[in-house]
């Protein structure tokens, strides 16, 4: 039906690519985070290779969810809502097309860069200036494209999961560039702009704002369409989740000192970091209550509708997360808990529990749509996944608080005559079971998301790529 | 400490920025409505069939039967 009102079609071909992707990469991010749970507990697991050491693999495995499983999912997602609620097409479908490939690009230079061993040494940033300038370039047209579709809408009113990925859009970018300014010394190698405890505050300032805009903001623009979607009702309260975007964009941008209290980073600066982190709770806890009382009234689907499981259940560790990490970033609470596994074991809430699920619960509604169909292949084994994933990450993240307080227990106990009572290898001995807990969760985790690629390629096999008419009331009557 | 005067000055410029634009949206209208908006999502009907063009819907009806 091309030739019929070709410039009234949705651009569904971009966002199909990247909710594709989006899989794909989620399959190898796990993996790759699998393998090194499984060299912490045996390190041979590296088969001294140095492309496979832990050193290498933990940045790939990082990026590879964050950028490339969580940013394949923004871009499919945001896509398909900028358009369905602006009642437009894309803006521009050759910057859509660029962005896709620009951005499997960068995965790609990531991958074989970090692998190399290649790496300018900041957390979540560590790819190396010429893919920086990339990202930055992929970026821009991405935020063109956006913003530029919202200008064309049909509708007056810009819907609130626009508010969040708009911002996210332009957070990231600002982040991105000032944080990745640096001298390149060769092709391969830079060197920061900033030096010292200034380049630790700068890479925290971006690295926790990575965490508020990218991996929040963005997937709470999903949360505010998937949801009321799926469950078919209107957001409990549209007027709370307008609150919680403002409120939410306002306070965020202070809170990244809490990566640095105890360092040489001013007094004041980390008390003012750990303020801003307790007042976030209030608009996080806002929107989780808004997500979850959406279904108020229609509890009932909860049992027939995996799909509505895993958006729970996201939204119980959205809650669950933004309760911990204001309280991790009390400085009492912090001096147990810094560069323990606790950390680690609220990052995976975070990632595992937020991002994974409420893309996971995404893909699920959108995927088939884009193939014309009106559910999954399977819905029952979208019912395995959850509650494979779930348990999964319950162990996970159980297996890591016990372990993380245990450590810090550990490493601040002393002898009546001052000395350390345990060494700290001691403490990575006790952590071992918690190890192997972590190992069996990741591989629970894991295993759900090949369960999801399959019922993925079935969905696709019997479906057909669909481009769908915009419904205008100044459209053809074929629409 | 100096990247702070970096920092700040940058976290209150986007601070400002972001008042602008929610000045901008308040004063257009774009919360005028905060109820319609939450149903208008509902409304739009994404679901593949009845918006498909004629001969993909029956396309997609054959697939299904034969799937």
């Amino acid at each position: 039906m091309a030739m019929t009102s070709k410039a009234e079609q949705f651009n569904y071909t971009v966002v199909r690519q990247f909710a594709i992707m989006a899989v794909i990469w989620g399959i190898v991010g796990l993996l790759v985070g699998v393998v090194i749970s499984l060299q912490l507990l045996w390190p041979a697991f590296n088969f001294d290779l140095p492309w496979l050491t832990y050193g290498r693999l933990r940045p790939l495995h990082t990026n590879a969810i964050i950028f490339a499983f969580g940013g394949c999912a923004l871009f499919a997602t945001s896509y398909y809502i900028v358009q369905r609620t602006c009642q437009a097409r894309l803006f521009c479908d050759k910057l859509a097309s660029f962005t896709f490939w620009g951005w499997q690009l960068v995965i790609l230079l990531a991958a074989l860069s970090l692998v190399f061993g290649f790496t300018s040494g900041k957390e979540y940033a560590e790819l190396e200036w010429p893919i920086d300038i990339l990202i930055a370039v992929v970026w821009v047209a991405y935020a063109l494209v956006y913003f530029g579709t919202i200008v064309k809408r049909r509708t007056p009113h810009i819907y609130v999961a626009n508010w969040f990925f708009g911002a996210m859009i332009l957070a990231v970018a600002l982040l991105h560039i000032v944080n990745s300014i640096a001298i390149p010394v060769t092709l391969f190698k830079s060197y920061s702009a900033y030096a010292g405890v200034q380049d630790a505050m700068v890479q925290w300032w971006y690295g926790h704002n990575a965490v508020g805009f990218f991996l929040t903001a963005g997937f709470l623009g999903m949360m505010y369409y998937f949801v009321p979607k799926q469950a078919g009702r209107p957001i409990y309260s549209y007027r709370l989740s307008i609150v919680h975007f403002w409120a939410l964009i306002f306070t965020y941008m202070w809170a990244g000192p809490h990566h640095l209290l105890y360092t040489a980073v001013p007094d004041w600066a980390q008390t003012l970091g750990m303020i801003f982190s307790l007042i976030l709770l209030a608009p996080s806890w806002g929107g989780m209550i808004n997500g979850i009382m959406t279904l108020s009234g229609a509890w009932h689907k909860l049992r027939s509708d995996p799909i509505l499981k895993f958006m729970i259940v996201a939204l119980s560790f959205y809650g669950m997360s933004t309760f911990e990490g204001p309280a991790l970033s009390v400085k009492t609470i912090n001096a147990l808990a810094h560069y323990t596994d606790w950390i680690v074991g609220h990052v995976h809430s975070g990632a595992l529990g937020w991002v994974g699920f409420i893309t996971m619960a995404s893909l699920y509604y959108l995927i088939p749509r884009l193939y014309g169909r009106t559910e999954m292949w399977s819905v029952k084994l979208v019912n395995t996944h959850f509650w494979v994933a779930t348990i999964g990450i319950v162990l996970y993240v159980a297996a890591l608080w016990i372990a993380g307080v245990m450590q810090g227990l550990m490493w601040r106990s002393v002898n009546v005559d001052g000395t350390l009572t345990y060494t700290f290898i001691e403490g990575v001995k006790a952590s071992y079971p918690f190890y192997v807990i972590r190992l069996v969760g990741g591989v629970l985790y894991f295993l759900g998301m090949l369960l999801m690629f399959y019922n993925v390629l079935k969905t696709i096999g019997q479906g057909k790529a669909v481009d769908v008419a915009v419904p205008t009331a100044t459209a053809p009557a074929n629409a | 400490m100096e990247i702070l005067w970096l920092l700040i000055p940058m976290s209150v410029l986007l601070v400002l920025v972001m008042g602008c634009i929610f000045w901008w949206s308040v004063r257009s209208g774009q919360f005028d409505d905060l109820d319609g908006p939450a149903y208008r999502i509902l409304v739009d009907d994404d679901s593949p069939t009845p918006e498909m063009a004629p001969g993909e819907a029956l396309a997609a009806e054959k697939d299904r039967e034969g799937g």
